[in-house]
C-alpha cells in the first residue's frame, strides 16, 4: 500500500508539472484528467471514499468536459490539429 | 570559458534560458492563432490558413534595448515571485502537524463530541453527513448558494439569446449542424451505462446518511450522466426532459426547501431549536431526521447545476 501511495503521489506531481509545461492545450486537459484520477485513488486510500467519488466525477469528468468545451469554443483544438497537418505529422482528414 | 559559451545554446541551461525567454511568446502565438482563426467556417472553405509567424520572428529582431531590458526584468521578477511562493508554501507545509497525529490541534473537544454523540443526536451512521447536514448545516447552505451564484454569473455572461425567435432558431440550427451526429458506438455504450451511472448517483444520494457519499457526490455523478446523455444523443433528446425551465424550478425549490429547513441556524447560532423530527432508528433508510431529504435537495441542485454549467459552456443556453 505504501508503495502504491508513493507511486500515486509521484504521478500526481508529475502530472501537475506536465500540465504546466505542456504547450498543447488539449494534451494539458487530458493530463489534468489523469491527475484527478490519481487523486481520487489517493482519497480512497486515505479512507475518504466520498471525496474519491466527488473527485472522480467532478475533477476527472465534469471539469475536463468543461475544459474541452471551452477549447472547442475558442477553436484551440482545430488550431492544434491544423498546425500538425501543416507540419506534415498528421494524417489527412 | 569560451568553450562553455559555445556549448551554451545546446546545453540544458541554454535551453532553459531559451524557454524562459520565449515562454511568453508561445502563449502569445497560440492566442493569436486562436483569435485569427476563421469565424464559423462554412464546410466547403477548407483552405488551410497561413499561420502568423510574425509574432516570433520579427519581434525578436526589432527589440530595442529598452524592451530587452524590460523583458529581462520581467523574467527575473517572475522567477523571483515564483520561487518565493514555492519556498513559502514548502516552509508552511513543513510546519504543519503530522498526518494522523493524535496531538494535533484539530483534535479538541468538538470532534470528540461529534464522534461520541453524533450517532445518538443526529441518527446518521455516516458521521460526516451528520456533521455537514445537521451540526453545520448552515455551512452547506452557504456552499450550495455559492454554486448557485456561480451558475447565475455564468448564465449572465454566457447565455446568448435575447428575445428574437428568428435568431434563436438560427442559432439552434447552427448548433445542431455542428453536433457529432449519430455516433453509433457512443450511443450504444451510453445507452448501456447511463442507467447504471444514474442509479449509482441515486444510491449515493439516498444512502448519504448511511454510507460515504451524500448530496454533492451523488449529484455530481448524476450530472455527469446527464452530460454523457447530451453528448451521445444530442440536445433534441435532452430538451424533452431538461430545459431551462426545469433547471429554474428544481434549483429554486431545492434551495428554498433547504433554506427554510436550516436557515434558522443563522439566527439561533450553533444552538439548535428543539425539533419534533426524531432521529429514528440509526441504520434504517428512513432515519436521521431531515438529513436524507436535505441530501436529496443538495443532490438535485448539484446535478442540475453541473449539467447547466456544461450546457451553457457548450452552446450558450440550457
Amino acid at each position: 500500500m505504501q508503495v502504491l501511495m508513493i507511486l500515486l503521489l509521484v504521478l500526481v506531481i508529475a502530472c501537475a508539472l506536465a500540465v504546466a509545461l505542456t504547450k498543447n492545450l488539449l494534451t494539458a486537459a487530458v493530463v489534468f484528467m489523469t491527475q484527478s484520477l490519481a487523486l481520487s485513488v489517493i482519497w480512497l486510500i486515505l479512507e475518504s471514499p466520498d471525496l474519491g467519488i466527488t473527485e472522480a466525477a467532478v475533477g476527472a469528468g465534469v471539469d475536463s468536459l468543461l475544459l474541452f468545451a471551452t477549447l472547442k469554443k475558442i477553436r484551440a483544438i482545430d488550431a492544434s490539429i491544423r498546425r500538425k497537418e501543416e507540419d506534415g505529422h498528421g494524417e489527412a482528414p | 570559458m569560451a568553450k562553455l559559451r559555445e556549448n551554451l545554446p545546446s546545453s540544458r541551461w541554454g535551453r532553459f534560458l531559451r524557454w524562459l525567454r520565449e515562454g511568453d511568446d508561445v502563449l502569445d502565438r497560440s492566442m493569436a492563432e486562436a483569435l485569427e482563426a476563421p469565424a464559423p467556417a462554412p464546410a466547403d472553405a477548407l483552405v488551410p490558413l497561413p499561420i502568423p509567424r510574425r509574432l516570433t520572428r520579427t519581434r525578436q529582431r526589432n527589440l530595442t534595448r529598452m524592451e530587452k531590458r524590460l523583458r529581462a526584468l520581467y523574467v527575473v521578477t517572475a522567477v523571483l515571485i515564483c520561487s518565493g511562493i514555492i519556498a513559502l508554501l514548502l516552509v508552511t507545509t513543513a510546519g504543519l502537524p503530522d498526518f494522523g497525529d493524535p496531538d494535533n490541534p484539530a483534535n479538541n473537544e468538538v470532534p470528540r463530541h461529534y464522534i461520541e454523540k453524533g450517532l445518538e443526536e443526529t441518527g446518521a451512521v455516516n458521521i460526516v453527513a451528520g456533521m455537514i447536514l445537521d451540526y453545520r448545516a448552515f455551512d452547506t447552505l452557504g456552499e450550495s448558494n455559492v454554486l448557485f451564484v456561480a451558475v447565475c454569473a455564468v448564465i449572465i455572461l454566457l447565455r446568448l439569446h435575447s428575445g428574437d425567435p428568428r435568431e434563436r432558431l438560427r442559432d439552434e440550427a447552427d448548433e445542431r449542424s455542428r453536433e457529432p451526429g449519430h455516433d453509433i458506438i457512443l450511443q450504444v455504450v451510453a445507452a448501456l451505462i447511463i442507467p447504471l451511472i444514474l442509479l449509482f448517483g441515486v444510491y449515493v444520494i439516498l444512502n448519504g446518511h448511511l454510507s460515504p457519499g451524500g448530496g454533492f457526490s451523488g449529484g455530481a455523478v448524476m450530472g455527469a450522466a446527464l452530460i454523457l446523455f447530451q453528448l451521445a444523443f444530442g440536445e433534441r433528446h435532452t430538451a424533452r426532459f431538461f430545459t431551462f425551465r426545469t433547471f429554474r424550478i428544481v434549483s429554486v425549490l431545492a434551495l428554498g426547501f433547504y433554506a427554510s429547513a436550516k436557515a434558522y441556524s443563522f439566527f439561533t447560532g450553533a444552538n439548535h431549536l428543539p425539533s419534533f423530527i426524531t432521529p429514528g432508528i440509526p441504520g434504517k433508510i428512513f432515519s436521521a431526521g431531515l438529513i436524507p431529504y436535505l441530501n436529496i435537495a443538495v443532490g438535485m441542485v448539484v446535478c442540475c447545476t453541473m449539467y447547466a454549467l456544461y450546457s451553457l459552456f457548450r452552446k450558450g443556453d440550457v
